[in-house]
């Protein structure tokens, strides 16, 4: 049954590849690749990978679709005939391809026990992480705690993201609220908007703080927490958007979520550990790697949401 | 005693809802204009997607797992009409005229 799923999948996902190279409308192109990421995200599922099936729904199917569509709202939604022949790009994509093909060749069959990737550190973290770290989701121990340098970088590309962002597009703020009579239009669209927005924030928040136990984490809560505002944006414009939550305030927020990752590792280390040591953090190692995960996943969570908010709010405000 | 009852009940909604899925599909195939294909949408949204929600609510029984299929229930409610509201609207907005059949009497 699961390999039917899987082939199912598979097909559809290759469907929607040539359907992406062929169409012309780049409107349509950026539903097909949100279409790709939920199918991925489908298969993701049937491998039993849910964090990863939760980051891909969130982030591939939902914060990439709408940059991909403000920035065809900048840019107009033709694509532009090649001015080339196709013959060159088609000769280099074959070889490249050919050559990943025969790279394959060289790697352990798929779900092989013997796998490098099976016998490497997976059994040690699979075994260490109930008695040594106490949180029942392996994959969140090993991304805060065992690999927290890792993440660490990570949120710090992420804030570099925003920050490039914001330095190459820069930012130009509305004051155009929307108030008054004009707020009694799109009337459906509006109220469902008001009733989500609290709900979309709580399950965020309910996304960050089960991460230990369930799928989920800073990253895919804090791109919920950015998608309440987005449909708040969507819903109301852009200048009601602000109001809420202002741009200054943004722009700190992002730098915060990294600082408190970071401070974490400094804390660790004025208390006698290693950077980003979480053990010494409390009394009992268990609860001070509670702790540690728990605040870092929160930094993860304010600079991811602070971000994709900066990069959204500075393309949409672009257009004029 | 209540077990097969309600393992039929759940079928009966799994199938019901399966059936509709496809009719939408098909409806979104052959429908000759937008807003009837978003008419085909909406049955996706609110029969088919809500009575296998419903169908697995019953395999669920009462723990956690149904809780969670109770809420995404209650959220497909509301988001999918209003998505298709919302689509119909900015349609309407963008000047897209419905097709009209003008050999009618």
């Amino acid at each position: 049954m699961e390999y039917f799923i899987d082939v199912v999948l598979l097909g559809l996902l290759m469907i929607t590849g040539f359907a992406i190279v062929r169409m012309k409308s780049l409107l349509a192109v950026a539903m097909l690749t949100s279409i790709y990421s939920l199918l991925s995200a489908s298969l993701f599922m049937v491998l039993d990978a849910v964090d990863v099936a939760l980051t891909e729904a969130a982030i591939g199917a939902g914060i990439s679709t709408i940059l991909m569509l403000a920035t065809i709202a900048l840019t107009g939604d033709e694509e532009q005939a090649p001015r080339h022949k196709p013959l060159l790009p088609l000769i280099v994509v074959f070889t490249t391809g050919a050559a990943l093909i025969y790279g394959t060749l060289d790697m352990p069959h798929y779900g092989d026990p013997a796998a490098p990737v099976h016998r490497h550190v997976a059994p040690t973290y699979l075994q260490d992480t109930p008695e040594k770290i106490g949180v029942p989701n392996v994959v969140t121990s090993v991304l805060a705690s065992y690999r927290g340098y890792d993440t660490l970088g990570e949120v710090t590309v992420i804030f570099t993201a925003g920050a490039g962002v914001l330095a190459l597009l820069g930012y130009r703020s509305r004051r155009r609220n929307i108030q008054g009579r004009e707020i009694k239009r799109l009337v459906v669209l509006r109220v469902i908007a008001k009733l989500f927005f609290p709900l979309i924030l709580l399950f965020a928040l309910y996304v960050l703080f089960h991460g230990d136990y369930g799928p989920g984490g800073g990253f895919q809560a804090g791109v919920i927490f950015a998608t309440g505002f987005i449909l708040y944006a969507l819903a109301f414009g852009l200048g009601n958007a602000q109001r809420l939550i202002p741009h200054q305030l943004l722009r700190i927020m992002a730098a915060v979520g990294v600082l408190i990752y970071a401070a974490v590792g400094i804390e660790s280390m004025l208390l006698g550990g290693k950077f980003l040591e979480y053990r010494v953090l409390a009394d009992d190692p268990v609860t001070g790697q509670h702790l540690g995960i728990m605040l870092i996943e929160l930094g993860i969570g304010i600079t991811v949401a602070a971000v994709v908010l900066i990069i959204l709010f500075c393309y949409v405000s672009r257009r004029d | 005693m209540m077990a097969p009852v309600l393992d039929v009940l759940s079928w009966v909604c799994l199938l019901g809802g399966a059936f509709f899925l496809l009719v939408g599909a098909i409806g979104i195939l052959r429908f000759p204009d937008f807003y009837t294909r978003l008419h085909a949408v909406s049955v996706c949204d609110t029969m088919g997607a809500g009575l296998v929600l419903i169908g697995l609510m019953l395999q669920g029984g009462l723990s956690l797992v149904t809780v969670k299929l109770l809420l995404m229930f209650y959220f497909m409610l509301f988001t999918g009409p209003t998505a298709v509201h919302a689509l119909a609207e900015a349609a309407l907005q963008g000047k897209l005229k419905p097709v009209v059949d003008e050999h009618e009497p």
